[in-house]
């Protein structure tokens, strides 16, 4: 998947850290996720994950550090010199944003067309059938029944929502994906599902993506590499099978040992 | 009449020179809605607040002005503005559209094509094209600096989606002078190919939301739409009653219980124009149409 000549990383962060006033958010972060590459961002509620996804995909601004994202034209610029148009044209061309919550990341009174198109027309496509053409691809690829093409989201099961946000945000070949808990909320076969068809689409596309989930299980089925945070700061590092299989730190014990056996 | 406890135009100077203001900058940014302080004026909102501050910030002594109401100069809302410039600034009024210097609008352009010099002032109720997609001010706002507009398109697509053609009928979106989105005020899109290239300045004045915009003469004005479906200008498919017109913008009038119906200028100065040079009453029954059966 990782091309010839792409030592570089796609997304680069250094020393991130976020003060909410005297509360902390996360302290002195640096990672680099690589084209093609998905990493898992595991932790308790109230450890830093949320903050730090906010502070990757520019929503937050830092109090420290610097995040750095190599451009389609392969300059490695940082994020926070970006114009505000630049920023949001990476956002609806070179990334994706995958909510917890449906309805955050789709627009429930427009239709399931409408809602995959609109990063096209954002991006200026004018021709309607084209659009349209994408969009029942999109919606084929994510398994989601292109009759129901012209139905708004809320006619849609909670699953469903979730993979029409996910087409949302693939339609534009986006090379990062920034995704919030993408099966929080889902009962388990419908998370299965879910899994099985982000793990086959990020495979298919190449994607790099930043994972933030509590659930050991989404971690070890979609992440080449796992960081565990506890307190705003990460704890512990590494490729997923070797962290969850030996975790070093007394706290990553703790975790790995509190999943539910089924 | 000239009744002396006015100040000319009702406004105070001070006023007007605010309202002026932000005309003139709505004119040197063309499309971009300029906020500016709305007063309290002598009716509710709804019935042109906006576009009576406007006339009466540009009005001077020996302008001639005329006020329509969806096309019609006697009906309640153009009536009553006409006498209220009448009776506070003592300027002539007229229902002719080439001799009015000041054309103040309800969701209507004239039939007759403007010249230069003179100014067309539209009422407007909403002047965010973009409210009811995205309800937040601060974002669209936002939307607009930085020309991020496909959320517009997803609205004709959704149009296309349900209806299988873009079913806007009025305040259908423009883009003015390659740059910003704007809302036409709910004139039927018929009228809209008349905003491109007008040589008269068009200003638009929403009192509620105090917002003043502006196309000045000559403007690039071109009506958004799809490559495979573009935009079409929509009239009823039939002439006008009373004078035979087949060009211009029609009424549908419901005659009876059996659905007889007739059509008619929706302009009625242009409409009275033509019959006094002798066109059209061909007579009742012919004009009308059977209900379908």
């Amino acid at each position: 998947m990782i091309g010839l000549g792409n030592e570089r990383p796609l997304l680069a962060a250094q020393g991130l850290s976020k003060w909410y006033g005297r509360q902390l958010g996360c302290r002195d972060i640096s990672f680099q996720v690589h084209e093609g590459e998905v990493l898992a961002v595991v932790g308790e509620s109230g450890s830093g994950k949320s903050t730090l996804l906010q502070l990757l995909s520019t929503q937050l601004e830092p109090s420290a550090g610097r995040i750095c994202y190599c451009m389609r034209d392969g300059i490695t610029r940082d994020l926070a010199a970006l114009s505000e148009a630049e920023r949001r044209f990476l956002f609806r061309t070179d990334w994706g944003y995958v909510h917890q919550d449906p309805p955050l990341g789709l627009r429930m009174a427009v239709s399931a067309g409408a809602n995959v198109g609109e990063r096209l027309m954002a991006v200026g496509w004018r021709n309607y059938r084209r659009i349209r053409t994408t969009a029942v691809d999109w919606l084929d690829r994510v398994e989601i029944d292109s009759r129901r093409i012209d139905e708004t989201p809320r006619t849609y099961s909670g699953g469903m929502r979730q993979r029409l946000q996910i087409a949302r945000n693939l339609v534009t070949n986006p090379r990062l994906v920034f995704m919030d808990e993408p099966t929080g909320g889902l009962d388990v076969s419908v998370q299965a599902r879910l899994l099985d068809l982000l793990r086959g689409i990020v495979a298919e596309l190449g994607l790099a993506a930043v994972v933030v989930t509590h659930d050991l299980a989404v971690a070890r089925l979609l992440s080449h590499r796992i960081m565990v945070m506890k307190g705003g700061e990460v704890i512990e590092s590494g490729l997923t099978d070797q962290v969850l299989d030996d975790p070093r730190e007394p706290y990553t014990q703790l975790l790995v040992s509190s999943v539910l056996p089924p | 009449m000239n009744a002396p406890a006015y100040n000319f135009a009702y406004l105070d100077e001070q006023s007007k020179r605010m309202i002026r203001r932000a005309i003139l900058k709505a004119i040197a940014v063309p499309g971009y809605q300029v906020p500016f302080a709305s007063r309290e004026m002598p009716m509710p909102y709804g019935w042109g607040t906006g576009g009576v501050q406007v006339t009466a910030a540009i009005l001077g002594p020996h302008d001639s002005l005329k006020v329509i109401d969806q096309g019609s100069d006697d009906t309640t809302n153009a009536v009553s503005i006409r006498k209220f410039f009448a009776k506070t600034a003592g300027v002539q009024t007229t229902t002719s559209t080439l001799k009015a210097t000041v054309i103040q609008t309800r969701h209507r352009i004239p039939e007759t094509p403007l010249r230069e010099g003179q100014v067309l002032v539209f009422q407007v109720p909403i002047p965010e094209p973009l409210r009811f997609l995205e309800p937040r001010e601060t974002e669209t706002r936002r939307m607009h600096a930085l020309a991020d507009y496909g959320l517009m398109h997803v609205k004709l697509y959704e149009d296309i989606a349900q209806h299988g053609r873009i079913a806007t009928t009025y305040a259908y979106p423009v883009k003015v002078e390659e740059r910003y989105v704007m809302d036409p005020s709910p004139t039927p899109k018929f009228d809209n190919p008349k905003m491109h290239d007008c040589p008269a300045l068009q200003l638009f004045g929403a009192g509620r939301e105090k917002r003043i915009y502006a196309i000045p003469p000559y403007s690039n004005v071109v009506s958004l739409d799809f490559e495979d479906h573009p935009f079409e200008r929509y009239r009823h498919d039939g002439k006008c009653a009373l004078c035979g017109a087949v060009d211009s913008f029609l009424d549908e009038l419901i005659m009876d219980d059996h659905g007889r119906r007739m059509f008619m200028c929706s302009d009625t100065e242009y409409c009275e124009t033509r019959r006094a040079l002798g066109n059209g009453a061909q007579g009742f029954s012919k004009a009308t149409e059977a209900a379908p059966a």
